[in-house]
């Protein structure tokens, strides 16, 4: 035991005394959730949209134009038939579709309920979202001032539809996804560099000849890491939370306990790839690589799985990242249980040991 | 004299190539041994055999007592070991660099503290105490890192090269060092290319190609091969 803590506060001295380390434990965090938090915030302007007018009457003439000159929108496009709005959006350029019923004007004014619907394409959800709000807005803006006596917003009924992906899963998207991106780099990355570094300095010799068990000096590795990384989650989830205003409506310690799986898991897989890598360089650039890019690309974080081809769907599945999203988004944002979200849990566990026993398997073989 | 290790045809292949061929020497208590041959004779492999960094392909080992297969751990207690790699923490300061080692191997602080206080008096370096090892001059380094190699009064320690890239005044310094450990007791197991170096030591093993080709004091070796010195008798083994 005496053993072990020697061991661990030199590891706090490597820690602390290398200022990059620094940077990537404390700054690069906060420095990615600001950036990714606001890059996503995106303001739209000129994105092509097709109109399917059935009433082509003066009040959705009238709507009409006020949507193009807002200085959003640019008509790519006036649609003829129903079947033209898959057409028109497998083409790629149109990203929104308005559709007006028919007798839209009467309607409003007679009935004072009228339906427009607003199809969206969103393999950019982000976008999507955005064109929105934004085409809601200005429709309604419009009837509340033709029609004052009518009540708003219940008259006029948008019916959103979201193509390509129906719930719109990247709201709040970037809030699980920086997590899993930090604690990738924390975990994997940083104990794998610090294994490697022993190896190629040397000392990891002096640390096998001397009476610390492999197991302890893993541990010894691994566990400041782990407090740190669960640190930096606690500082995203509560940064997400008061300056993003993601909710938290799940149970807060199931979130945590998921997330120390997954940092369980980062770290298992920093383990094997410091077995595998001989230099800091390797090690860095298998973390990069092979890591935080597929984090980025692959595990919806940004872009969602549904809309990726079908082969990189399949490879999403080994993407551990993919998993621990889809938990914390349950938790987060649906407020599920784990009753939801065993299933991605299981497979965490199960990577988590995969990696346990390769990491053991391939320690034991040592130096040679 | 009492054997502190044994070797007996010991073997060791990667794959095809037999990079030890049926080792089989004995070290005595107290001596030291010089284990001597070109780059790529096997030495560096054989060592790190010894202090359980490598498993043999076969033969009998025992170290201090202990079998190499079964005993591993107890074998650790009792052994020290400096690599010609630098072997101590570069961010850590002197102090934080012979505490850690204190602590893996279980010294008692305060007996830690005493054995700090002791060291550093005895190496002129108490202005060093809390100095990053990254400022201090390499010839310092080598020494400390010696001395922390054998803070826990093991039984035998194992020197990789531990002079490489020093300049000859340095090197004589830190084997003042190393007779200092032997006169207490301590059994020395070095590697080295210096052939100055050799003609230090109590008894040398000379490896060429993965086998022991001669192994006696130098003045004995000298006489067989009829030599002025150790060069000599290492270029007529080693050709």
């Amino acid at each position: 035991m005496k053993q072990l803590k020697s061991f661990i506060r030199k590891e706090f001295y490597h820690i602390f005394r290398d200022p990059r380390t620094i940077m990537v434990l404390f700054f690069i965090p906060i420095a990615q959730l600001l950036i990714f938090g606001t890059v996503i915030k995106n303001e739209i302007q000129d994105i092509h949209i097709a109109i399917y007018d059935q009433a082509k009457d003066e009040t959705t003439q009238k709507i009409t134009n006020k949507i193009l000159s807002s200085g959003y929108f640019i008509l790519e496009k006036n649609l003829e038939n129903i079947n033209d709005i898959e057409s028109v959006f497998r083409l790629g350029k149109v990203k929104e579709v308005i559709v007006f019923e028919s007798d839209f004007g009467e309607k409003l004014t007679k009935e004072g309920k009228a339906n427009v619907q607003l199809i969206a394409d969103a393999s950019d959800p982000n976008m999507a979202r955005l064109a929105i709000s934004y085409t809601s807005g200005i429709i309604n803006d419009y009837v509340k001032k033709m029609h004052p006596n009518l009540q708003l917003p219940m008259q006029l009924e948008p019916e959103v539809r979201m193509y390509f992906n129906e719930e719109m899963k990247s709201a709040y998207m970037f809030v699980p996804g920086v997590m899993a991106l930090i604690l990738m780099l924390i975990s994997a990355m940083m104990t794998s560099i610090s294994i490697t570094r022993e190896k190629e300095l040397g000392t990891m010799e002096i640390l096998l000849v001397s009476p610390l068990r492999p197991m302890q000096i893993i541990i010894g590795k691994v566990l400041p890491y782990l407090l740190l990384s669960i640190a930096n989650a606690f500082v995203i989830v509560l940064m997400g939370r008061f300056v993003f205003g993601v909710p938290i409506l799940g149970s807060f310690t199931l979130l945590m306990l998921e997330t120390i799986l997954f940092i369980a898991m980062a770290l298992c897989l920093g383990i094997f790839i410091s077995t595998v890598a001989k230099s800091q360089m390797t090690a860095m650039f298998i973390s990069m690589i092979v890591l935080m890019l597929p984090t980025i690309l692959l595990s919806g974080f940004i872009y969602p799985i549904e809309n990726m081809p079908e082969v990189l769907q399949v490879v999403s599945h080994i993407m551990p990242a993919r998993y621990f999203i889809s938990i914390i988004r349950a938790i987060m944002l649906k407020g599920t249980g784990i009753l939801f979200v065993w299933q991605e849990t299981a497979v965490l566990i199960g990577m988590t040991l995969f990696f346990i026993a390769l990491s053991v398997k391939k320690f034991k073989i040592r130096l040679e | 004299m009492d054997k502190i290790i044994t070797v007996k045809n010991l073997v060791k292949k990667f794959g095809a190539f037999t990079a030890n061929d049926h080792l089989t020497f004995d070290v005595y208590r107290g001596e030291i041994f010089g284990f001597l041959g070109a780059n790529g004779a096997g030495k560096t492999t054989a060592i790190r055999i010894l202090c359980g960094l490598s498993t043999p392909t076969s033969g009998d080992i025992k170290i201090a007592g202990y079998d190499i297969y079964r005993e591993t751990e107890k074998i650790k207690k009792n052994i020290g070991y400096m690599s010609q790699k630098f072997s101590l923490y570069e961010d850590l300061t002197v102090s934080e660099n012979i505490r850690l080692y204190a602590g893996i191997y279980g010294i008692p602080s305060k007996k830690a503290k005493e054995k700090e206080a002791e060291l550093l008096e005895k190496l002129e370096m108490e202005s060093a105490r809390k100095k990053l090892i990254s400022g201090l001059p390499l010839g310092w380094k080598q020494k400390l890192a010696f001395s922390v190699a054998i803070f826990h009064e093991p039984k035998i320690v194992f020197l990789d090269e531990p002079t490489g890239g020093v300049d000859p005044v340095t090197r004589r310094k830190f084997w003042d060092l190393i007779y200092e450990a032997s006169n207490n007791g301590i059994t020395v197991f070095v590697t080295t290319h210096y052939m100055d170096e050799a003609e230090y030591c109590n008894r040398v093993s000379i490896m060429d190609a993965g086998k022991i080709e001669a192994l006696d004091t130098p003045g004995k070796l000298k006489e067989k091969y009829n030599a002025n010195n150790m060069d000599e008798v290492f270029l007529k083994i080693a050709r």
